[in-house]
């Protein structure tokens, strides 16, 4: 056993390396990664800019808005709300685009297995 | 009030104790099908995503965020609530990068992932290591907060009293986790959840509706009752001092976003469920609850500011720490503060043990079973090293508690997650998502990324040479009246996580030794579909 998890003893490697160049293996894959990879820069720029406004843009962060809350705290909320958004998107995305096509490549790979 | 302690110590101990004796029923219901290793380590990844996810909130949720947060906020006002935003966006990381990739490579530890398809021994090896040292720092962080905690509650304040509660606290979390194993450690961590979401919502609302329900009252009646010249409302109060401080906010920032990721003891609760898909509804659940309890902790926290003070905080013997359960005080009395003092310790001791369960099954899956035994273990061998582990671990745990009286928790806390960002992440990423990374690679970012993190935070102010402060007499440092830090920042990772990722390049790139593409295109294929992952054990 060469890696973390013991490997079901009937699937050759060969399996593997077919299953990964098949066209609908690369389309679960590009369509996985067009999602995260973006989404997370996205989010990840939108974190990092609202760090950069506390850090060093006091003036504007305590700018009011109405009563005492401030643009500061009005962003601050925004991070909560763009988080809860960004959950609700991606599971929408992954119920919808992702886990089709991963069930369907998982049961002929289990399906394949049972033959052989 | 007296100066020493408020409420009724009893009353505390006895709510505490009801809090141990019903959990310690379900532990012990739980533990009847504990058989195999992936019962021990995984609870058969028989948990729903429901209960996994709030296992994690539960697991998260430590007594830095619910302490520490509401105290911040309630002191440095804005400042404190940056700490919740970062600890909650880093969620996304998990969702969308790890978790379900993680739950379908893995079956146990953060280093059966890492070692899947690169050279096993080498690379378990250092996984493991970095694993104990992640987790021995947030244990540090957690022991030290048990200290304070006990001198406010229970009126315990000399250095004895307070090991002596330390050491009942460590024991009765080893009894968990030797007894539990992770099903029962996770229902520990479902019932503290709850309590504490509970208790903490129900003190939001009556703050809110001491102000008629209009957070710009609250907001204003906080600033009030700041010290002249500090404003509460923007951001800047803790780290707007100097350029240096604004510096040090960067490097927590970075280390709280990437930081969760790579937490050994989050990673390992994606195993207790099924399938890839409930790991997604854990992640899922825990945002939602942990995002919920944060938005709890900036009206807490700006609550206690309005209506206990920040002198009336700091002159209490746990001094920050303690603004929650005074807020609970001046709201329902001594019954309110008993009942939020036990969930605060019913918070340490879940935390405790989730922390306790992973680096025993890092070090009996990882170093023993994999790494000494080469994987030739007798049945059963693995799960005896995990419990012995388990006693040890907490031993250590209780002594490193004694010894770490009096430290800051929230900077222990950012500094396990300054590691965990730099040692970790980078290798999850990269073997998750990059083809061509190799063994060096791991092996040059994790060595490189754990040094770094450990070598500037030893040279640091929080280990020595920190200003004196004139009030007290002593420095914030750990190490008093001697200096030899040279490295400006308390937290090491502006510097550390973009090393332990470059070096995890620089590694790849420079390796002749290529990687089996046969097992990358396995792992690849199993990562996005779930195939061949372990499912639930059958009873």
């Amino acid at each position: 056993m060469s890696n973390g998890t013991d490997s079901p003893t009937s699937s050759t490697s060969s399996a593997y390396i077919e299953a990964e160049a098949s066209p609908r293996f690369r389309e679960l894959k590009r369509r996985h990664r067009s999602f995260v990879l973006p989404v997370a820069v996205l989010f990840l720029v939108w974190y990092f800019a609202y760090v950069l406004l506390a850090d060093y843009a006091h003036d504007f962060m305590s700018t009011p808005v109405f009563g005492n809350v401030n643009v500061g705290l009005l962003f601050g909320l925004g991070q909560f709300v763009t988080t809860f958004g960004i959950t609700t998107w991606y599971v929408w995305y992954a119920n919808r685009k992702l886990d089709p096509i991963a069930d369907e490549i998982r049961g002929e790979l289990e399906a394949k297995e049972a033959v052989r | 009030m007296t100066p020493t302690t408020v409420g009724e110590p009893w009353i505390n101990i006895a709510i505490f104790a009801a809090f141990v004796a019903i959990t310690l029923v379900i532990v012990i219901r739980a533990s009847r099908n504990n058989k195999t290793a992936a019962d021990y380590y995984a609870a058969g990844r028989s948990f729903t995503g429901a209960q996994n996810g709030t296992a994690i909130a539960g697991d998260y949720l430590s007594a830095a965020s619910f302490l520490g947060i509401a105290g911040a906020i309630a002191i440095n006002g804005y400042d404190g609530f940056l700490y919740s935003i970062g600890f909650l966006v880093a969620w996304l990381v998990a969702l969308l990068l790890v978790a379900e990739l993680l739950r379908n490579t893995g079956k146990f530890t953060m280093a059966d992932v890492l070692s899947f398809r690169l050279k096993e021994r080498p690379v378990r090896m250092v996984a493991a290591l970095s694993t104990l040292v992640v987790c021995f720092f947030y244990l540090l962080a957690q022991m030290a907060g048990a200290g304070g905690l006990v001198a406010l509650l229970l009126g315990v304040s000399d250095r004895l009293g307070q090991g002596i509660v330390i050491a009942i606290v460590g024991a009765i979390m080893i009894v968990y986790v030797l007894v539990g194993g992770m099903k029962g450690t996770t229902w520990v961590q479902i019932v503290k959840a709850a309590l504490l979401i509970i208790g903490a919502g129900i003190m939001t609302i009556w703050v809110l509706a001491l102000f008629g329900f209009n957070l710009s009252d609250l907001l204003g009646a906080a600033q009030a009752n700041a010290p002249e010249g500090k404003d509460l409302l923007a951001p800047g109060a803790q780290y707007g001092l100097t350029d240096l401080t604004r510096v040090d906010f960067l490097s927590l920032a970075l280390a709280l976003v990437l930081g969760t990721a790579g937490l050994p003891h989050v990673l390992m609760r994606f195993y207790t469920v099924p399938t890839a898909k409930e790991a997604r509804k854990s992640v899922v659940w825990a945002i939602w609850a942990i995002g919920i309890f944060y938005l709890f902790t900036l009206v807490l926290g700006y609550g206690a500011g309005a209506l206990v003070g920040p002198e009336a905080i700091l002159a209490a013997p746990g001094g920050v720490n303690s603004a929650a359960p005074l807020l609970a005080f001046e709201l329902g009395g001594t019954v309110l503060l008993g009942i939020i003092s036990a969930v605060a310790f019913a918070t340490i001791l879940a935390v405790v043990a989730g922390l306790t369960i992973t680096a025993a099954t890092s070090f009996a899956h990882d170093i023993y079973a994999n790494v000494i035994k080469k994987g030739k273990v007798e049945p059963n061998g693995e799960v005896k090293t995990a419990r012995i582990t388990v006693v040890v671990i907490g031993i250590l745990a209780i002594a490193g508690g004694i010894l770490a009286q009096g430290q800051n928790v929230a900077f222990l806390v950012a500094l396990a997650f300054a590691i965990a960002a730099s040692a970790n992440l980078p290798t999850i990423l990269y073997s998750l998502f990059w083809k061509r990374f190799s063994t060096r690679g791991a092996l040059w970012s994790m060595y490189g990324g754990l040094a770094a993190a450990i070598i500037l935070i030893v040279f640091s102010p929080v280990v020595s040479g920190a200003p004196v402060n004139e009030a007290t007499g002593l420095s914030t440092s750990m190490i008093q009246g001697v200096d030899f830090h040279w490295f400006p920042l308390n937290n090491p990772g502006i510097i550390s996580i973009p090393l332990g990722f470059l070096l995890g390049w620089l590694g790849t790139i420079t390796s002749s030794r290529r990687e089996d593409p046969a097992v990358a295109a396995e792992m690849e294929v199993r990562s996005l579909t779930g195939y061949g992952a372990e499912g639930a054990t059958k009873h």
